[in-house]
């Protein structure tokens, strides 16, 4: 025994030192704690605003922090995001600013767990707190409970229409839903796309949903359901799903509304084949931009959501958000990373505005350029905005905002019904 | 050789590395992977033990229950289409084309070197009818069939990817059988074409049952794999319209790293392995039955 033993223990010893090298291997080590080799940014790939104005400010005000740290950016498909996010998280790998995730419950998970960095402290620290605009804090704080998002974008929502359209089928711009049915029908049999929607990502066509519900139960119908005092189930909230799918029913996304995706329906609507085009301000870069927009930014107005008749919403009352926001990792915070944000905080508004044609949550300190008019109307709305609303999925988990977007196809091309369909995300917001 | 086998330590150094490698790579997920099953929480929070309540969700939650239907039908429809279609190439190979069916066998292989993820994007064109009417939707409606958008449901989307699959992988299966016709010999079907049997009464008297063995194996093979299947739904549909064309394992994906629920997906990923082993299990008993007594 004892000879057998003597023989096996090199093997022994060295299939031993072998699973520790493989397990050390495997742990990883934790890079993230503070540090940071480079300013990474992950992002998700369309949001081209953000990657472009930091880039700017990388070569330009900000040259100095690029130096020390320098900006490296990292895409990736929307759709990715929260998984990417997730797991990075999980390994204390966060890079140093990342998508804050599709829905702002991952974000208060990640809050939670100590991984974002209060921004609100940060940022008076660093005594730039007054760069942001009062509004964006708003905002924030009502979609996360705290500001702890970098409001690279501060977007409305609403309907843009191409004027010459319209005009050309003798439509007055509709200020009710049932004007703005109306202007479907007489687009649709004169042969025209009425709206273009992006079904493969499905948000599009749930905002209408949401945009129908604030107006016909008021700023609160969302949070209601988040708070348990109403189901998505209920009738009234089946009417407005109802009354999206029956604008599908009639064709009023056109073809195929299933396969169009985000740059396909932005297309669409640019080049003049669709009239309506439900989307966020974050769009200006390319309505400002003269070789994407053929139909021209003087030929393309806003309206906000029509009131619904006897409904408890006004239209003034506008969907407002940050994009999909960018939050910082805790983890990976130094000095060199606050210089940046102070370096962004300063800058950042007005290069937004002047370089991308877009509103900013941040306030724009010196030359800002001559502003295109849709910019400009833009930034009236949101002065004049009293109160603001969220969308759709804002207060939903990542399951039920999963299940919303990709089944938004399906109810307005008829394969799910309304009540079907907000049965199945009631469903998914009961067990999450 | 049997001193070599019969010193302990030849063979500690001898299967060691393998097995070492395999318990970490393989053995140590598996359990880690059942472990889970019992916890709920997430990678960012933290995990907390929850007895059997994974497992009572996954007996009332529909949307598994339509996912190990559409898991059971594509398996089944796929693989009676792979293997169909590889037979007849087969046959195809071996009773028509004779010896220049190099060309054919190397032109109908070739989906099967290409990356399944440029496939379905193929497909998706082929098939789309926005922003531009795809080939395949045009030569279907100078047919007179008007289907209008494949992807718009559930029947549709399943259509194409079956479709796809089978175009994908037949070619595969078609060699696989080839190899198998190939060792019948030519004397068994020389005398039973002397007895008069030839077309349909040669093949399924003679020909099928001497070549059920390789049938068999190719029947395991496309079954485990279409059972487990996964980029070429991803890739295509993405699962939808909706959750129509979710398996098993998109939902299992899904709801580990995008709803971050890992305890639960790990669940899925139990019973796809049960229904796996069981499927294969069947096979295996079904083989050992001969074909020419049915």
């Amino acid at each position: 025994m004892h000879h057998t033993l003597k023989h096996r223990s090199p093997a022994v010893l060295a299939a031993t030192s072998a699973l520790g090298l493989l397990l050390s291997g495997c742990g990883g080590t934790d890079a993230s704690s503070g540090g940071a080799k480079e300013y990474s940014l992950t992002i998700n790939d369309d949001n081209h605003i953000v990657q472009q104005e930091l880039k700017t400010l990388s070569t330009g005000a900000c040259k100095a922090q690029n130096t020390a740290l320098p900006l490296k950016i990292q895409t990736l498909p929307i759709s990715n995001v929260d998984q990417k996010v997730q797991l990075l998280a999980g390994q204390n790998a966060l890079p140093v600013q990342f998508a804050a995730g599709g829905t702002p419950a991952l974000t208060k998970t990640l809050d939670r767990a100590g991984q974002v960095l209060d921004l609100e402290k940060t940022l008076k620290d660093l005594g730039v707190w007054d760069d942001i605009e009062p509004a964006a804090v708003t905002t924030v704080r009502n979609l996360y409970g705290k500001f702890n998002v970098m409001p690279y974008q501060f977007n409305i929502e609403g309907i843009w229409y191409n004027k010459k359209l319209l005009a050309d089928h003798h439509i007055a711009v509709p200020t009710t839903y049932d004007e703005l049915v109306a202007a479907a029908a007489k687009l649709k049999s004169a042969g025209v796309t009425p709206f273009s929607a992006a079904g493969k990502e499905g948000w599009p066509i749930t905002r209408l949903i949401s945009g129908y519900l604030y107006r016909e139960l008021g700023p609160d119908a969302l949070q209601a359901v988040a708070d348990g005092k109403a189901k998505l189930t209920d009738p009234a909230y089946v009417k407005a799903a109802q009354a999206v799918a029956d604008l599908g029913k009639a064709g009023y996304f056109g073809k195929g509304v299933g396969s169009i995706d985000y740059d396909t329906g932005v297309q669409q609507f640019l080049t003049g084949k669709a009239a309506m085009f439900y989307m966020g301000s974050w769009e200006l870069g390319d309505f400002n931009d003269k070789a994407k927009n053929k139909v021209g930014a003087s030929g393309i107005g806003f309206m906000p959501f029509p009131t619904v008749s006897g409904g408890k919403g006004s239209a003034d009352q506008i969907p407002a958000n940050v994009g999909l926001p960018v939050a910082v990792s805790a983890k990976a915070y130094d000095s060199k990373v606050g210089d940046w944000l102070s370096c962004t905080a300063k800058n950042y508004g007005a290069g937004s505005l002047k370089d991308q044609g877009t509103v900013s949550g941040f306030k724009p300190n010196g030359d800002t350029g001559t502003l295109p008019p849709l910019t400009r109307q833009v930034q009236d709305t949101i002065s004049k905005t009293t109160t603001s609303i969220l969308w759709f999925e804002a207060l939903f988990n990542t399951k039920a905002t999963e299940t919303s977007q990709t089944n938004a196809a399906p109810l307005v091309t008829g394969s799910l019904s309304a009540k079907d369909f907000m049965k199945k995300v009631q469903a998914d917001l009961d067990n999450g | 050789m049997r001193s070599v086998l019969g010193d302990r330590r030849a063979l500690l150094i001898l299967l060691g590395p393998a097995l070492l490698v395999y318990t970490l790579v393989m053995l140590v997920p598996m359990g880690w992977s059942l472990g889970y099953t019992f916890f709920k929480g997430n990678v960012i929070e933290g995990f907390t033990f929850d007895g059997f309540g994974n497992f009572e969700k996954l007996w009332h939650d529909q949307q598994a229950h339509s996912a190990l239907w559409f898991t059971f039908k594509y398996g089944v429809v796929v693989s009676v289409g792979q293997v169909l279609c590889g037979y007849l190439l087969a046959l195809l190979y071996v009773f028509v084309l004779r010896k220049s069916s190099a060309l054919i066998r190397t032109l109908v292989f070739f989906p099967v070197i290409l990356p399944t993820v440029a496939v379905a994007l193929m497909f998706q064109k082929l098939f789309a009818v926005a922003p531009q009417n795809g080939l395949a939707n045009t030569a279907v409606e100078a047919l007179g069939i008007h289907h209008g958008d494949w992807f718009a449901s559930g029947g549709g989307s399943f259509l194409v990817l079956v479709v796809m699959d089978v175009w994908r992988s037949m070619g595969f299966y078609g060699v696989l059988i080839y190899a198998g016709l190939l060792d019948i010999p030519e004397e068994t079907i020389e005398s039973a074409r002397m007895d008069g049997a030839t077309g349909w009464r040669l093949i399924r008297h003679v020909v099928l049952p001497l070549s059920w063995p390789v049938v068999l194996a190719s029947a395991v093979f496309s079954i485990n794999g279409t059972l487990k299947v996964f980029d070429s739904v991803l890739a295509l549909t993405n699962g939808g319209p909706g959750s129509d064309t979710t398996p098993l394992t998109l939902y299992m994906f899904r709801t580990a790293f995008s709803y971050g629920d890992y305890g639960y997906g790990s669940t899925i990923a139990s019973l796809l392995t049960v229904v796996c082993l069981g499927v294969s299990l069947i096979i295996f008993r079904f083989s050992r039955r001969d074909p020419t007594k049915g």
